[in-house]
C-alpha cells in the first residue's frame, strides 16, 4: 500500500486520554448512589429511633414528591438554560408574580363563576411569566447583556411587581375547583405531581430526542460552530429564557392552587433549589452538559434533605445548611472529574 | 481543459480606506489544490472570506462553475458546494461525530407517527460512511464520544468530513494544519491529497512552506492585497516564495 493511501489512525497512547473507568462511571453515578444512601440513612434511622419506616409510608414519599415538585419545575427550564451556557436568576420571583397575578384574576372572578376564573387565573398567570422571559431572552440575545446581570435585573423587577400587584400581602382565593387542582389527587398521586411529572416528561423528550435539544447543548459546546452551522442562536436563546419563564410560571400556578392564595416571595427560596438540582444532576455551569433525567435526581436528593431533617426532628435552618453543601460538593465533583478521568476540560 | 470551478476576476475589496484586495484574479480546476501564501495582512482571510460569501467584492466578479455569482452570506455559498472550514475547526467539542456532521441540519423522524425525534441510527450510519470513504480511522467507541476526546488530527477530519458529506466541491480550509503536531499535519495533508484525488477543489492558506510544497498544484502569493504572484511548486523554491510574500 502506498503511503499516502495509509489512515489517519488512532494516535496512540500519547493523545490518547487517560481514562479510569471505574471511577470514570462512579462519578457520573454519584447522584443515584447519594439519593439511595440517604435514602437508606432515613430508613436506618426510623427504624431505629421511631421503630417505623421511613420509606413504605406513602405520606412520606408523597411529601417528598410534593417538596421537589416546586423547585423541580424551576430546575427543568433551568436546565436548558445552563446546557446553553446561561442562567436564570430570575425564576424564583417570576415564579411568585404568576402565582399572585393568578391570585389577583381569580379573586375578581371566583364570584362571577368559579370554572371561569380558575381559566382566566392560568391564563393570565401564564401571561405575567412568559413576559419576564421574553424581556430577559431578548436582552441577551439581541442586546448581549450578560445572563447573569439581566436575569438578576428581572429578579429585581419580578420581585417589585409581585409585591406590588399583591399590595404587600398574600393573596387569597377561595375558589373550589382551585383547592383541588393544588390538593386533590389521581390515583393517590396529587395533582401538581403529576402536573410536574407531565412537564418533566415533555422536556426530556424535547431536550433528548429533538433538534431544539441538539441545538440548545451545540450552543453550550461552541456557539460559534453553531451560529456557522446556520442555527438561529438568538432565536433559540430567546426561546430558551421563555420556556424557563413558562416553567416557573406553571409552579407558580401550582403554589396558588395547592395553597389557595398567591404570595410574591413564594419562589423565593426555591432558586438555589432549583439551580442545585440542575448542579447537582450533572450539568456543567459552563454550559454543553447536562440532562433532565439528573436535574428531577437532584431535585429529588434535595427534597429528602429537606424532608428527612423536618422528620428526625432537626431544626429546619440545617436544611439551607445541608443543601448549601451538597452544592458545592457537586461543583467540585465535576471540576475533579475531568481530572480524574482524564476527560480533557472544555475551555473557559 | 474544463472549464474551471471558481474564477475570480479583478476582484477588490476595500474596509473603508483601506484596500485589502486590489484587482486579484485567479482560477482553480476541479481536483486542484490552490495554496494561498502571504504575511499576516496580505489579504488571504479577505481573500477567501470574499469568496465564501462573509464578504461581497466591491469590484471584480466571482464566476462559479461559468456563471457569475455574488452569495450574501455563507449559507448561500454553502448550498451551491463552497465549505470552509475555519481553524478553530467549528466543531461542538461536546457532541459526538455524527452531532458535528449534522449540525444544524440533523434528519428528524417522527415517533408514532407524532412526534419529532432525532434519527441517531442515520446520523451514525452516515458518520461513519464518509469517515470510511475518506478513510479516516477512527474507533468505533469514540464515534459515540463527545468530539473532545480525539485527537487533534481526528477531529480536523470529522470537520472536513462534515464538509464531504454535505457535498463540497470546493472546500476552503484556514490553516488546516497550524493547531497540529508533526505526524497530525502529515495525516491531514494525505486527506486533501485524497479529497483532489475524489476531484474536489481546495483552496487553502498556510503558513507552512512545507504543506504548501507536499499538497498544491499551485500557490498564489499575495502581498497587501495584490497578487504577488503565481507558481507552480516544481518551478519555484521556497526562497522565491518568501521574496514574493515579503517584497524586494
Amino acid at each position: 500500500m502506498p503511503p499516502s493511501t495509509s489512515t489517519i489512525a488512532a494516535t496512540g497512547a500519547d493523545t490518547e486520554p487517560r481514562r479510569h473507568p471505574a471511577l470514570a462511571f462512579l462519578m457520573a453515578a454519584w447522584p443515584w448512589l447519594f439519593l439511595v444512601l440517604l435514602l437508606a440513612f432515613f430508613e436506618l434511622w426510623a427504624r431505629a429511633a421511631f421503630s417505623t419506616s421511613f420509606l413504605l409510608n406513602p405520606y412520606n414519599l408523597k411529601s417528598i414528591a410534593l417538596f421537589a415538585a416546586l423547585p423541580l419545575l424551576l430546575g427543568l427550564g433551568q436546565t436548558f438554560v445552563i446546557i446553553a451556557g446561561g442562567i436564570d436568576l430570575s425564576v424564583g420571583f417570576v415564579m411568585g408574580l404568576a402565582a399572585v397575578v393568578m391570585a389577583r384574576a381569580m379573586q375578581v372572578l371566583t364570584p362571577v363563576d368559579p370554572a371561569l376564573a380558575l381559566a382566566a387565573g392560568l391564563i393570565a398567570a401564564f401571561a405575567a411569566g412568559i413576559v419576564p422571559g421574553l424581556i430577559n431572552g431578548t436582552l441577551i440575545s439581541r442586546l448581549g447583556v450578560p445572563a447573569f446581570i439581566g436575569t438578576l435585573g428581572m429578579y429585581g423587577v419580578a420581585r417589585g411587581v409581585g409585591f406590588l400587584s399583591a399590595g404587600g400581602t398574600t393573596v387569597p382565593v377561595n375558589n373550589p375547583l382551585l383547592f383541588v387542582m393544588g390538593n386533590g389527587t389521581v390515583l393517590g398521586i396529587p395533582i401538581p405531581v403529576l402536573v410536574t411529572v407531565l412537564v418533566v416528561l415533555g422536556m426530556h423528550w424535547t431536550l433528548g430526542q429533538t433538534r431544539f435539544g441538539q441545538y440548545t447543548y451545540a450552543i453550550g459546546g461552541n456557539r460559534t460552530a453553531a451560529i456557522r452551522a446556520g442555527i438561529n442562536v438568538r432565536r433559540h436563546t430567546l426561546y430558551l429564557y421563555m420556556i424557563s419563564s413558562a416553567c416557573a410560571a406553571v409552579a407558580g400556578m401550582l403554589y396558588t392552587a395547592r395553597f389557595s392564595a398567591g404570595a410574591a416571595q413564594a419562589g423565593e427560596p426555591l432558586l438555589l433549589d432549583s439551580i442545585a438540582a440542575v448542579v447537582i444532576g450533572g450539568a456543567s455551569l459552563f454550559g454543553g452538559s447536562g440532562t433532565i433525567a439528573g436535574t428531577v435526581i437532584g431535585a429529588l436528593i434535595i427534597a429528602v434533605i429537606q424532608y428527612g431533617l423536618v422528620f428526625i426532628n432537626v431544626e429546619p435552618f440545617w436544611q439551607f445548611v445541608a443543601v448549601g453543601i451538597v452544592i458545592i460538593v457537586s461543583v467540585l465533583i465535576d471540576q475533579s472529574r475531568h481530572r480524574l478521568t482524564g476527560e480533557k476540560k472544555e475551555e473557559g | 481543459m474544463a472549464q474551471p470551478i471558481l474564477r475570480c476576476v479583478e476582484v477588490s475589496k476595500r474596509f473603508g480606506g483601506v484596500h485589502a484586495l486590489e484587482r486579484v484574479s485567479f482560477e482553480l480546476h476541479r481536483g486542484e489544490v490552490l495554496a494561498l501564501a502571504g504575511d499576516n495582512g496580505a489579504g488571504k482571510s479577505t481573500l477567501i472570506k470574499t469568496i465564501s460569501g462573509v464578504h461581497q467584492p466591491d469590484e471584480g466578479e466571482i464566476l462559479y462553475d461559468g456563471e457569475p455569482v455574488r452569495f450574501a452570506n455563507p449559507r448561500a455559498a454553502r448550498e451551491r458546494g463552497i465549505e470552509t472550514i475555519y481553524q478553530d475547526l467549528a466543531l461542538a467539542d461536546n457532541l459526538d461525530v455524527g452531532e458535528n456532521v449534522f449540525l444544524g441540519r440533523e434528519p428528524e423522524t417522527r415517533f408514532l407517527g407524532l412526534l419529532p425525534r432525532l434519527d441517531r441510527a442515520a446520523m451514525r450510519r452516515a458518520a461513519h460512511e464518509v469517515l470510511e470513504t475518506l478513510d479516516i480511522d477512527i474507533p468505533a467507541r469514540k464515534l459515540n464520544q463527545p468530539v473532545r476526546n480525539l485527537s487533534g488530527g481526528q477531529r480536523q477530519a470529522v470537520a472536513i468530513g462534515r464538509a464531504i458529506y454535505w457535498k463540497a466541491e470546493l472546500l476552503i480550509m484556514d490553516e488546516p494544519t497550524a493547531a497540529l503536531g508533526v505526524p497530525e499535519q502529515r495525516k491531514v495533508r494525505e486527506l486533501i491529497q485524497r479529497l483532489k484525488r475524489q476531484n474536489v477543489a481546495i483552496i487553502f492558506i498556510s503558513h507552512n512552506l512545507q504543506d504548501i510544497f507536499a499538497v498544491a498544484d499551485r500557490i498564489l502569493v499575495l502581498r497587501r492585497g495584490i497578487k504577488a504572484g503565481e507558481r507552480r511548486p516544481h518551478e519555484t523554491s521556497g526562497d522565491e516564495i518568501v521574496k514574493l510574500m515579503v517584497g524586494g
